[in-house]
Formats: structure tokens, sequence, C-alpha cells
């Protein structure tokens, strides 16, 4: 199939072939050769985003909810460097994802022309893998190549910068039948020796846990998760980044461990003689003190990227290799050694952790004035929208009380920004989730700080007709931040202060949420007392036709219990303020 | 900290220099030397690194750079199982009176004499580092203006080829 076109056609034909449906971006001088074809497609939606970093996240929404990867568009320049904050975001949690953007034509290029900036340069470290394309011809592949990479492997993002003259120069389309990357070679099938060394470990250990990333999520491997935790009576916890890839009404789950983890989840990887990593990297949120984390620790680490196995902590067994493939083979190992009566015995180990989690259970103090506690919002939010719906948070406090209070029971149900931290990820990215899957209700759970960064995308939201649902958890303050003011620095609360809460009746809240809601032409609700709470989530589930943001006024001293404290070992995790858990030391 | 040297096989891409070098400043290594050229197949490269580091970190910073999608094939060469060259230039102060003895010490390392001036000659010498290191500790008294290096390159000893398996792969989407 030959047919003569402009790159422009090409670069959409191509997107067609790779079968993308939605694609979230803003025009511009060097790209709007790309607009004009895209105007005909039938099989390309664009929405029309109001920032492009609000596209970026857009795509990583939709790729979260698709598993395919999102696409963005944007012009040179300031529309390519406004990309660099999601492409950053998706690197770091490995979200598949292409962002095309537009470049100043060839001869231009290098001359400090009129938006032009070193994309490619200033990408290189926050991609998987970036392409400048000058040559007409070379669009097809480049896409094609661009699609393989960010979704195989260990996904993430790539960018594709296409100078303007490419893509108003004639070729003739050649679409590739086979891509030839000599040195792109992702292992997925990992080492049968090393599984079964793994599978042995297991049967051995006294105090085993896997500890469960999103990894698991991306490969799909929840199913063989559950099969593998179940046949082998380990307790599981999971990661911020894997959050609803094993139930959590699973009595073998013991939740998150990490910072704001529960004590158990911290306490099992602490008291561990053999943490089984499947998709996590072993990140300081989630290690605390790296020299004192686990320290009797023996480590099995599988991940599909070698470079993360013994990044951070030494790898006894080492497993390349997709997790669901990685998973499938350890149960068949497992079930082997069941078969020849080698099983685990963790009985002992259980109860130790039955009484942590009996102990320690998260949990939050009620607001002492009457007003709204902010972990009340989200924990009611989750029971009545359960767990059939998909959160999307930002971070901070409310991404925090988001993971400990609402129950995942599926996987890619919780969305949000882990390894970098984005303020600004909720609304664009519950945007981009919406439009993959128009029959699901999605939530974005956001902080006042964060919606304040990115709610333009209301805009697009109420004119695209993406009705998603939006509670913002208004402390008025940069909560998080505030909270280590609290604890760190005397309580000097230097610029948190964002005044969108009253802390008295006469301040003028700046914005008001609701009206501003309501200026963007979506429906605008407040509460501000705790009765009031399921009334107004049962009124914003009731609007199906448009977006909804809830302003919950809420308590601007509560805090995220339970903590370890920056640079401290898990050891010194505080239950709540200056409380530490007594570890079981029969051992 | 000890010295290592890698051989990096790459596509011959733009900016495949640029994804390889800055790897390795982001990881926080510092590269002693580097050095590109072209092989024995069109459209592969290779670049010579030598770096100071521990063992961990190196392997770390190897699968760092194992991922980079135009990056074929990564070799470690071992100082006893390679063979490892550099060149140096050298402007070298040398007058009628000193002429002599700089051209006789040039002499004793097998250096060459590439260009004379009456007030300087330019030397070039290719061996191990160390040679050259001693080669310049010699010719400093006299007064060494200019000097320039090539950056190690290196080839493994025997029969064996490290393109040798990587080049199928290239030879097929060439």
């Amino acid at each position: 199939m030959t047919e003569q076109m402009t790159g422009a056609q090409s670069l959409i034909r191509s997107l067609e072939h790779v079968g993308v449906d939605v694609v979230f971006g803003i025009p511009g001088g060097a790209i709007l050769p790309a607009y004009d074809p895209l105007f005909d497609s039938t099989r390309v939606r664009h929405i029309l985003m109001r920032h492009e970093q609000g596209a970026g996240h857009a795509a990583e929404g939709y790729a979260y909810a698709t598993g395919r990867p999102g696409v963005c568009v944007a012009t040179s320049g300031p529309g390519a460097t406004n990309l660099v904050t999601p492409l950053a975001d998706a690197h770091m949690d490995s979200v598949p994802m292409v962002a095309i953007t537009g470049q100043v034509a060839s001869p231009a290029i290098g001359t400090d022309a009129f938006q032009e900036a070193d994309i490619c340069g200033i990408t290189m470290p926050i991609t998987k893998h970036n392409y400048l394309v000058r040559d007409t011809a070379d669009i097809p592949r480049t896409i094609a190549e661009a699609f393989q990479i960010a979704s195989t492997g260990r996904p993430g993002p790539v960018l594709v910068d296409i100078a303007k003259d490419a893509l108003q120069g004639q070729s003739t389309f050649v679409w590739p039948d086979r891509l030839d990357m000599p040195g792109y070679r992702p292992v997925t099938k990992p080492h049968g020796k090393q599984v079964r060394e793994a599978a042995r470990m297991v049967a051995e250990a006294r105090r085993p846990v896997l500890y469960v990333g999103g990894g698991v999520f991306k490969a799909g491997a929840s199913q063989e998760l559950r099969v593998l935790a179940e046949l082998t009576g380990v307790p599981v916890v999971t990661t911020l980044m894997a959050r609803g890839a094993f139930p959590d009404s699973h009595p073998q789950h013991l939740g998150m461990p990490g910072m704001h983890g529960t004590v158990a989840a911290v306490g099992a990887l602490q008291k561990a003689d053999l943490i089984v990593a499947l998709g996590a990297r072993f990140d300081d949120r989630v290690t605390g003190k790296l020299d004192s984390f686990a320290p009797d620790a023996t480590i099995v680490h599988a991940d599909i990227d070698p470079a993360e196995i013994s990044k951070n902590r030494h790898a006894d067994v080492p497993i390349v290799g997709d997790c669901r493939e990685v998973i499938a083979d350890l149960v068949v190992s497992v079930r082997n050694d069941q078969t020849n009566g080698r099983t685990g015995d963790y009985a002992a180990w259980w109860s130790q952790l039955d009484r942590l989690r009996t102990t320690y259970p998260l949990g939050f103090e009620e607001n002492p004035d009457g007003g709204l506690s902010p972990q009340r919002v989200i924990k009611r939010l989750g029971e009545l929208a359960g767990p059939e719906v998909s959160y999307v948070a930002g971070v901070g406090q409310h991404q925090m009380w988001a993971s400990q209070f609402i129950d995942y029971e599926h996987p890619g149900t919780f969305i949000n920004s882990g390894g970098l931290g984005t303020m600004g990820f909720s609304v664009p990215a519950a945007l981009g989730a919406q439009a993959a899957d128009p029959d699901r209700t999605v939530w974005a759970i956001d902080g006042d700080g964060c919606f304040q960064m990115t709610n333009q995308e209301l805009a697009t939201c109420a004119i695209e007709g993406i009705p998603i649902k939006v509670a913002v958890i208004n402390n008025g303050n940069l909560g998080m931040v505030r909270q280590w003011q609290t604890l760190f620095y005397d309580g000097r609360y230097s610029n948190t202060d964002l005044q969108t809460a009253p802390k008295e009746e006469a301040r003028v809240r700046i914005p008001d949420f609701a009206r501003l809601a309501e200026a963007y032409g979506c429906v605008g609700l407040r509460c501000d007392r705790a009765e009031d709470v399921d009334a107004t989530i049962e009124k914003a589930m009731a609007i199906n036709d448009a977006p909804v943001v809830i302003d919950f006024s809420v308590n601007h001293d509560a805090m995220v219990w339970p903590m370890v404290g920056p640079g401290v070992s898990n050891d010194n995790i505080q239950y709540a303020r200056d409380m530490a858990p007594e570890w079981d030391d029969e051992d | 900290m000890s010295q290592h040297t890698l051989s990096v096989l790459v596509e011959d891409t733009p900016g495949i220099l640029a994804r390889a070098s800055s790897l390795f400043s982001r990881r926080g290594f510092n590269i002693h030397s580097l050095s590109v050229s072209t092989t024995e197949y069109e459209g592969l490269s290779r670049m010579t690194i030598v770096v100071n580091c521990d063992r961990h970190p190196l392997e770390q910073v190897t699968k760092q750079l194992n991922k980079l999608v135009n990056v074929v094939k990564i070799v470690e060469m071992d100082n006893d199982a390679s063979v490892r060259r550099e060149l140096l230039l050298a402007k070298v102060k040398a007058d009628a009176g000193s002429r002599p003895q700089v051209i006789q010490t040039a002499e004793l390392f097998r250096a060459n004499v590439v260009d004379v001036h009456p007030d300087v000659v330019v030397i070039e010498a290719t061996g191990r580092p160390d040679k050259l290191d001693s080669l310049v500790r010699n010719l400093e008294p006299f007064g060494i203006k200019e000097l320039v290096k090539s950056g190690l390159v290196a080839l493994g000893r025997g029969p064996r080829s490290i393109t040798d398996r990587s080049l199928r792969a290239v030879e097929r989407s060439a």
C-alpha cells in the first residue's frame, strides 16, 4: 500500500495505523500542518486542551485507563517545553505515552528561530527515547517505532519532534511491516533457574512478603498474583503505584508500605526474612533509610528493567522478565515444590502480623471543632462511589488519604503521580481516563493547591462532554508542606496558606471553587458540614451530563499518619504524632 | 576506585554521543576519556569510554547505558585481554640547542617528529597510556606548549569480535 501524501497526512495515517482513537493537544505554528488532516480524520478524535501540561497528563490518564500509549500533541518551543513535566512524570511512573511536537523547519533548526527549543535535547533524560524527524519519508517508521518502544518492555514516554518542512513535504506512504531495532530487545521471559530458586526460598522462608509494585499492574498480572499469594499464603503489600493490583479486601493484604504506609505493611518488610519484589523498585519512599531497610531479608527481585535490579538494594535472586510471566512461572515452581512436600509454614509470622494490623489499623481523629475531617470525606467517597469507579489523585495529603482510606479491588482504579509527585496531575489525568472510557465513572480527588495548577482543564471537560467528578479536599493550604512545617519547622507556616478556605468567617475564599466550577460550565457544589457529606456526594453521583466539582472545606490541621520521617529508618515509624508502635521482638 | 574501559557499539544516529555521555554525568560519573569512530560495518559506530569508578556503580551505569535504544552492545575491555592504544600530539619547545635532545627523547619512545619549526617540534606518539605518560614526563623539562590525546581505543585480543553477533541485526535493517 503506497500512496503519495504530505508528511502531515502520513503522520495522521500512521496514528490511525497504530490504532490511536484519541489525542490530546493544542495547535500552534510548527505543528499546524498536522492539524489540517487531523481535522478530517474520522478515527482520531482530538481533544483541545487548555495547557500542554494538561495534554500530557491526559495522555497519561488515557494510558492508565486503557493500557495503550496515550498521545499528546504540541507545537514547538513553549508548547513542547510545557510537556516536560508530564514527560518526566510518565518516565518516573513508566507510563506508555507518545508525545508529538512540531519543530521549526529544518533550515531554521539551530538558529534560535521563533518558538524554537531543542526539545529532544531537553527531554533526553526524561524520555525512554526521542526522535527528531527532518525527512518526510521517515514519519511512518518513526511513529511505528515510537509506539513499539513506548508500550513494550518497561513502558515509558517517547517524544517525536517533527520539523515543519517534514510535515509539509511530500512522500510515498510506506508502513513498515517489520521494525528493526537492534539495540532494543526487552527480555520478557524469565530465567527458569532463578524462578525455581525463588520458589525454593519462598518454601524455606519463615517470614516472607510479596512486595508488589506498579510493574504488576503494567504487566496485567493481578490474576497471577492472586493465585501466587493464595497458593503460598504469603502476606502482600502494594505500593502506591500498585494500589488495586491486589484486592484491599483480601485477608492476605497488609496495605501500602512506605512513608505513609500501614504499620503492618512497613513492619512486615522490616521484619521479613524474604522479600519477593515484583515490579517494584525499592524507592526511597518505600525503604526509608536504605541501610536499615529490612536488615534480615533475602531479596528476590523480579523486574522487566535489569537496571532496577540491585540499583538500591542488592538482589540475592535477580529475575529479569515481564511480571506476568515471572509470576506465572513462580506459580508452577511453587506447585511443584508443594507436590513434593515443600510448603512454607508462616503461622507464627501471620500471628505477629495480625497483632500489628489489629493493634495499629489505619485511622484518624475527627475534627475537634466539629467541621469536616478530610479523611472522613475521602473514606465516605470511597464507600459511596464504590470499587467499580476510577479514582485519580493529585499529590500531597489528599493523595495519601485516597490511598489509605479507599478500598481498591481492581487494578488501575487508583491513578496518581507517584515517582515525580506532580501537583496538578489529577484533573487532566481524570479527563484522559474518562475520555478513554466514557462509560466509567471517574472521580478526581484533588487538593486545593493541586487543583489550582491545572483546573483550567475543566473548560475542556465541559466543552468536550467529559463529565469527570472532582472532590477538592480544600484545607486552604499546601497541606503536606504545612504538615512538614508542623513537624519539622516548629509550626512556622511559611507560604503555605492559599486562602481558598476561610479560617475565619470574614475571610473571602480566593477563589471560590464552587463558583469557579460554575464559571467553567461545570456544576459546583460545596460541603462544609459533616452531616452534608453523603448527600453532597450522592448529588454529584446523580449528575452524569456535566462535570461536577465539590468543594469540601476541611480541617487544615489534619495530618497523614502513620509516617516514617524523611531520612529515618522504617523502624521508627510513627503511628500517630509521638507515638511509635511496639514491635513484637519475640524473634 | 578503579579504571574501567567500555567498548560500546551504537547505531550511528544523530545525538547518540550526547545520549551516552550525558547519561554518565547524570548518574554522577566522570568520563576520563571517550573516543568515537566508525567500524567495519556501515551504520555502526564504536565508542571507547574510560571511567573511574567502583564495580557496583559501573554495573549500574552499564545497565542504564544498555537501555538506550541506539546502544547495541557493551563490552568491558579487560586490561590483560585487550590491546589498548592512545595517540598523542605534543608541541615541544626545541631550538637549535635543545632539538637533538628532544628528538632523542622522542626516539626512545618510538615517537615521530611530524612538524618542525625553528622554536618547536610537534611529536606524535602512540601507545598504552602509561607509556605516553612517561613520554610526557620526559618532555616536560623542555617545555610542552600544547598537548592533545585521542582518548583510548581498545580491541580484544584473539579471534573473537564483539561485532559478530550484534551485526546480523544491523545488516538486516540496512
